[in-house]
């Protein structure tokens, strides 16, 4: 349950071992909470996440099995952590692959498991969670979107594509849950410097896992929709959104 | 999708609001509850999560029986009916509830479920005390009386049981005599906590009703300065109709809620407060709801802390940490939240009902505004006042950890057995049980 500063018992997190959510984790932790479920699919590295959480001994810390693309058992691992930890008050869908679009295009088979884990594995599980939470009555998605997918550049054209769907459904998915006590939060994060963007050149306004679970952790308790980060993000795409294409293509892909 | 349409509900605080269905309990089919089963409520007064149940069932009370016996003051009243029409039934009559809260829109179900405590604790106990039997709906889907004698630990465990023993339906209370509808007060301001604290011992003797209004906006020798007022009913009355009763219907503070409380108006109100009272007052006539009831005259107050709501947190700590008030309110006055009500009294002797607040000891109860500091601040602050020997208020409560009830509740396993035996698989239950594992 939430607390009434808005603190939470349970949460949890599917993309257990990625980085911006184990900072996010460090920011929505408070004494009120008693479990964390991290749900990956390498067990080892939600180990070694888990143990890189620094929380009281009042928290258990949970790895769970989690596969993205292994549909069929999404709805078995929602309900067995259901039934480990009772109510989630916090889901965070963290689960994602960058890729290289220049491999996807040699490849065009390979962007198969790169959009199971971006958008099919993510959907499935959401809407399992969003079935928990409705019967429920009360809780929380948390939805890593990305600007990419604000407006798709021919650079990240699949990756964009997943995280524009994914934004796109998360947001119809909370038009229907805000009746039911649900909230959703979609966090749009710019270029964030971490293991998944290592080597890549950094874009403008790029961040750190720890501003975004910052600007996801405060989002949540005040109960917003949609969070930019940094906050500059969104006067730069609500600008980018309306170019004409040429000009869009020229600025993000010289 | 469901079909069943749920309401949005939320303690008066305002702080954690879920979705639940409601159904009055005329309408209430136990078969068809579901998994999360069922809590009563009443006027919704409960500060925290204590009548509300996410994604389950919220029962209305309904019926309106005041059944007076005018010679012992003895009253059969439904569990739905509140104190305020309560009152207007029995003053004229010359009758008055035994335990008054700071609100008369409490019901008596409510009133029995948190076993509400009043300005004469002291002398008379809390509700509970005053119980004859319970009539109450019981997860078996059996309609019982239960008394002190017929089943003990059922009806200990009911007064102050949160509801979560039963619905409660119809209660026998004892009713005590009254002369008039008008109170005489006295009034003492004091320039420091030690002074209000001594006042209100010194007071205790010869009064009915103490209490004190603290200041906790003032740091250093002043912080905990207050106001103590003190009184018993009136004997003989002025006026007309000695025992007319007739509250102002409350001016109503209009939505959507603006936070009219920061530290700046907080601070404010209280120096004025402060100053207004006089120094040193006795025998001032006043009506009983100006008396026990002053937040009542304006309707929705809890409004004007806007759309985050606030927490009223209220502890007891035993009568030799009243170092734990002392720093209870200088942590207050240093942090400089939003703050204007701080409320202090002395309990007298405690009950064995297991889930009853009051203990021998001081109370302090203080209103904040629900932020994630306020919610640091108080958790330092409650683990003094845990391991001073204290408690917390379940009634008022949305922020406390589970170990904070075990701790303060030594009888807890003994309310966990009655639920055992009465509801094994907890067809009763709310979010107040269900984040604190009750």
């Amino acid at each position: 349950m939430r607390d009434a500063s808005g603190g939470v018992q349970n949460i949890v997190v599917f993309g257990g071992t990625s980085e911006i959510a184990v900072a996010t984790l460090a920011h929505l932790i408070t004494p009120s909470t008693t479990t964390v479920v991290l749900a990956c699919r390498d067990v080892a590295a939600g180990q070694a996440a888990a143990e890189s959480l620094d929380v009281a001994d009042t928290v258990e810390v949970v790895v769970e099995h989690w596969d993205a693309t292994a549909h069929d058992s999404h709805q078995g691992v929602v309900d067995a952590i259901v039934a480990r930890v009772g109510d989630i008050d916090i889901v965070i869908m963290a689960a994602g692959v960058l890729g290289n679009q220049d491999t996807l295009e040699a490849d065009p088979a390979s962007a198969v498991s790169m959009i199971d884990a971006n958008i099919t594995g993510p959907v499935v599980t959401l809407l399992a969670c969003a079935r928990q939470m409705r019967a429920q009555g009360h809780g929380h998605l948390v939805v890593l979107s990305s600007v990419a997918g604000v407006r798709v550049r021919r650079a990240a054209a699949v990756y964009g594509a997943t995280k524009s769907a994914l934004d796109q459904f998360a947001l119809a998915l909370a038009d229907g849950l805000s009746t039911d006590g649900v909230d959703v939060t979609v966090v749009r994060p710019g270029f964030v410097h971490g293991r998944m963007t290592a080597g890549l050149p950094p874009a403008p306004f790029a961040t750190t896992p720890d501003a975004v679970g910052a600007a996801t952790a405060a989002a949540v308790r005040r109960g917003r929709r949609v969070v930019w980060v940094p906050s500059a993000l969104r006067a730069v795409f609500a600008v980018l959104s309306l170019l004409p294409r040429p000009l869009f293509r020229a600025i993000v892909d010289r | 999708m469901s079909v069943v349409s749920t309401h949005r509900v939320s303690g008066w605080g305002n702080t954690t609001p879920v979705r639940a269905r409601l159904v009055d309990d005329a309408e209430l089919d136990l078969s068809s509850l579901g998994l999360r089963g069922a809590i009563p409520r009443g006027l919704g007064r409960a500060y925290g999560d204590a009548a509300q149940n996410s994604g389950g069932t919220v029962v209305r009370a309904t019926g309106e029986t005041i059944d007076l016996d005018a010679a012992t003051g003895l009253v059969r009243v439904s569990a739905a009916v509140s104190i305020d029409e309560l009152l207007c039934h029995v003053i004229p009559v010359g009758w008055f509830v035994p335990v008054s809260a700071g609100t008369r829109f409490v019901t008596i179900g409510g009133a029995i479920a948190a076993d509400i405590h009043g300005k004469n604790h002291h002398r008379d106990g809390s509700f509970g005390d005053w119980v004859r039997s319970v009539r109450m709906l019981l997860a078996s889907g059996d309609d019982v009386v239960v008394t002190p004698q017929s089943d003990p630990e059922l009806f200990a465990a009911t007064c102050g049981g949160m509801g979560l023993t039963g619905l409660i339906r119809e209660a026998t209370v004892q009713l005590i005599p009254v002369s008039s509808s008008q109170m005489v007060v006295s009034t003492r301001r004091c320039n420091d906590l030690d002074a209000v604290m001594s006042t209100m011992v010194d007071a205790e003797d010869t009064n009915r009703y103490t209490v004190a209004w603290v200041d906790a906006t003032v740091r250093g020798a002043s912080c905990g300065r207050g106001i103590v007022t003190f009184g018993d009913h009136a004997d003989e009355a002025s006026g007309a109709d000695p025992a007319a009763y007739r509250p102002r219907s409350p001016v109503r503070i209009p939505g959507p809620a603006v936070p009219l409380v920061n530290s700046v108006t907080g601070r404010m109100f209280s120096e004025m407060w402060y100053r207004r009272a006089p120094r040193s007052r006795d025998g001032e006539t006043m009506s009983i709801s100006g008396y026990f009831h002053p937040l009542d005259g304006v309707d929705r107050w809890n409004r004007v802390w806007g759309r985050r709501g606030f927490v009223q947190h209220q502890f007891v700590v035993p009568l030799d940490a009243d170092d734990v008030v002392r720093d209870a309110l200088a942590t207050v006055a240093a942090s400089r939240p939003a703050n204007f009500l701080n409320v202090l009294k002395r309990f007298g002797p405690g009950s064995d009902r297991p889930l009853s607040f009051p203990m021998p000891g001081w109370t302090l109860t203080m209103d904040l505004p629900a932020t994630a500091e306020v919610a640091s601040m108080l958790r330092r602050l409650d683990e003094r006042v845990l391991a001073a020997g204290g408690r917390h208020y379940l009634a008022k409560d949305a922020l406390v950890p589970p170990a904070a009830v075990s701790a303060g509740y030594p009888d807890l396993e003994r309310f966990r057995s009655v639920r055992d035996r009465v509801d094994p698989n907890r067809v009763w239950c709310s979010d107040l049980s269900r984040r604190l594992g009750l």
